[in-house]
């Protein structure tokens, strides 16, 4: 039975996580995310999980790739600066292709920064982060709910195609209170068989090894190419985004994550005065909806994009739109959240540098 | 490589390889103590029978490709990481038997950390620590262990107080943690040295068995290479230099501290 809950954004992902069957949980406190390891502390231990405070993100980056190795559906959540003392390891990770799931809470920096909520995080996420060439599925919730709704999918994509998965929150998703509901959801039905993994060699199969290291450069080659198919299949399949009102749209906002909420308030306002403004929400980071944006590009006027940090989704707008129609940008930085009223007022301005032709 | 054929009709057998090694050439160069501490410690696995439950952690160093040789389920970790991915296999499948394998660098370096932090934790693993107090792989810079006044590529006037800090004693600091049951320190250089250390290596898995908390077995090793002296050299200067500050023998046994250490390896004649 599905049950209806009131949580904090960071206490839903840590019940789902529960819930999704997550097998062990490594992390090391940080504000504004520290509400998962407390509450996996406590709930999680009581339910069976194994959850550990351990001595920094390295160690617990690192404690992932052994237990995901050894075939457990392993968790680690951090905030900005945690998330990039983990890096080496996620690099190790998604070269010795091994499924796990993270969720950055992001906080405003760069440095040390603040621990208000920013999207200052973006450029780490989804181009890369760590060293060489790979990615993460990165999943942007907008909502407590999809909080915990993408620690299911975060499980199962990771799973399915032994890529690790980020959940790339914000401060305030995390922090603030809002109705989730749970779903019916049987761990049993979802996890996979992971043959390869490290229990023990049976005598009837060869060593497993889990490794990153190819020192023959043939053999690095293949296993790039092997990883570049693989985001291929994730760029054809794994494609989310929500269409906010666009059907009638001239101009269409694109915002993910707490911006996208506020968005939809711009939108509110802007059509009470007869301005058909709409929304592309990207709920999958990675793979981005670039064809969703090049064909709306073909019958709008422009994109307004709106993030809170200095422009970083806007390049990845910018690539779907490839020049067609104009592309502005609005963002606040370290910590602040725009209203919807300053952002409707950019948006006009906008408009007249599209309607008098000036450059935006 | 040429194969060496030997025709064996009619001779008795008196050493196999193991099971638990596999049949491949090893890089390592000639003298270097991991061949010996990789075939000693697949001799306890297989004398055990747990080939099927151990689970080894290679690191970043001359060792890093281990499990090409060991003929078990193994992790690769990144450079000082072992004790944490350890920490993560552990803690999952805590019926496995898990070792980690680890240079002076890796465990004393780079990884301070998360030693000092699996040892107090008492996780129930065996970490096998090779120090020969140089950084062999890229080529023979100083490492955390490398003695004062030892000629290194990055000590080119040899280490010394001022701008190098002092050797660290790694094995003698996690003694002093609670978590650590079974603190040894041993060699390789002479074959009295090999036999003591597969005893400390067969001890150290019975007690992972019994779950009693981390064993660290310190093997003063040495490099050939690194050093620029032949083998025998190498295991000369390894008794005369490395000894008196890394002295071998028990650190800690069932959970205590030893006063005084017992002499593990046979006394010099000169």
């Amino acid at each position: 039975m599905s049950e209806i809950r009131l949580m904090k954004g960071n206490e839903a992902a840590a019940e789902a996580a529960i819930r999704a069957g997550c097998d062990v949980y490594f992390g090391y406190p940080i504000t504004p995310q520290s509400e998962v390891i407390e509450y996996l502390s406590d709930q999680g231990r009581k339910r069976g999980m194994i959850v550990m405070q351990v001595e920094s993100e390295v160690a617990a980056i690192n404690m992932i790739y052994g237990a995901a190795g050894a075939g457990a559906r392993a968790m680690t959540t951090s905030s900005s600066p945690g998330i990039s003392l983990m890096q080496e390891g996620i690099s190790y990770i998604a070269c010795a292709e091994l499924p796990c799931l993270l969720m950055n809470v992001n906080r405003g920096g760069p440095g040390l920064g603040t621990i208000q909520p920013s999207q200052g995080d973006y450029f780490q996420s989804v181009k890369g982060g760590g060293h060489g060439d790979y990615h993460l599925i990165v999943l942007a919730p907008a909502s407590v709910q999809e909080m915990a709704s993408f620690v299911y999918l975060g499980f199962d994509l990771a799973d399915k195609y032994r890529n690790p998965v980020l959940i790339l929150a914000d401060g305030a998703l995390g922090q603030m209170m809002e109705k989730v509901e749970f779903p019916d959801y049987d761990p049993k039905e979802h996890k996979k068989p992971k043959p390869w993994a490290t229990t023990g060699k049976t005598p009837d199969r060869p060593p497993n090894v889990i490794t990153s290291l190819h020192l023959q450069t043939e053999d690095m080659e293949k296993i790039n190419i092997r990883l570049q198919e693989k985001y291929r299949q994730i760029e054809k399949n794994e494609v989310r985004y929500e269409l906010i009102e666009t059907d009638d749209a001239d101009i269409v906002l694109v915002a993910y994550g707490l911006a996208s909420r506020i968005c939809q308030r711009v939108v509110e306002l802007a059509r009470q005065n007869g301005l058909k403004f709409g929304i592309v929400r990207p709920i999958t980071l990675y793979p981005y909806p670039y064809q969703v944006i090049s064909e709306l590009a073909d019958r709008v006027q422009g994109f307004f994009v709106v993030e809170m940090n200095a422009g970083q989704m806007v390049e990845d707008v910018k690539i779907g739109v490839n020049g067609k129609v104009p592309v502005g940008f609005y963002g606040r930085m370290g910590g602040i959240i725009p209203t919807a009223e300053e952002i409707l007022s950019k948006v006009h301005e906008f408009i007249s540098k599209i309607e008098t032709k000036e450059k935006v | 490589m040429e194969e060496i054929k030997v025709d064996t009709n009619g001779m008795e057998i008196v050493w196999e390889k193991p099971e638990t090694l596999t049949d491949t050439y090893m890089h390592y160069c000639p003298g270097c103590g991991h061949g010996v501490v990789h075939k000693i410690l697949m001799e306890v696995i297989e004398d055990l029978g747990i080939q099927d439950k151990t689970i080894g952690v290679a690191p970043v160093g001359c060792s890093v490709i281990a499990y090409n040789y060991m003929n078990i389920d193994m992790q690769e970790a990144a450079h000082g990481r072992a004790t944490a991915v350890a920490t993560g296999i552990k803690r999952v499948l805590p019926d496995k038997l898990v070792f980690t394998y680890q240079g002076d660098g890796d465990l004393a370096a780079i990884g301070t950390a998360e030693t000092i932090h699996a040892c107090n934790r008492g996780e129930n693993f065996l970490i096998i620590f090779i120090n020969n107090g140089i950084y062999g792989m890229t080529g023979g810079q100083m490492a955390p262990t490398s003695i004062l006044g030892m000629v290194t590529s990055t000590t080119p006037e040899g280490r010394e107080v001022k701008t190098q800090g002092y050797p660290i004693k790694m094995t003698e600091i996690v003694a002093t943690l609670p978590g650590t049951y079974y603190v040894t320190r041993q060699s390789v250089h002479t074959p009295a040295a090999v036999r003591y250390l597969k005893k400390a290596i067969e001890k150290s898995f019975k007690i992972q068995m019994e779950n009693k908390g981390t064993c660290l077995i310190e093997i003063v090793s040495n490099c050939p290479s690194g050093w620029k002296m032949t083998p025998v050299e190498a295991n000369k200067w390894l008794e005369k230099n490395m000894f008196p500050f890394f002295p071998p023998g028990d650190i800690k046994v069932d959970g205590k501290l030893i006063e005084k250490k017992a002499p593990v390896a046979p006394e010099k004649k000169e």
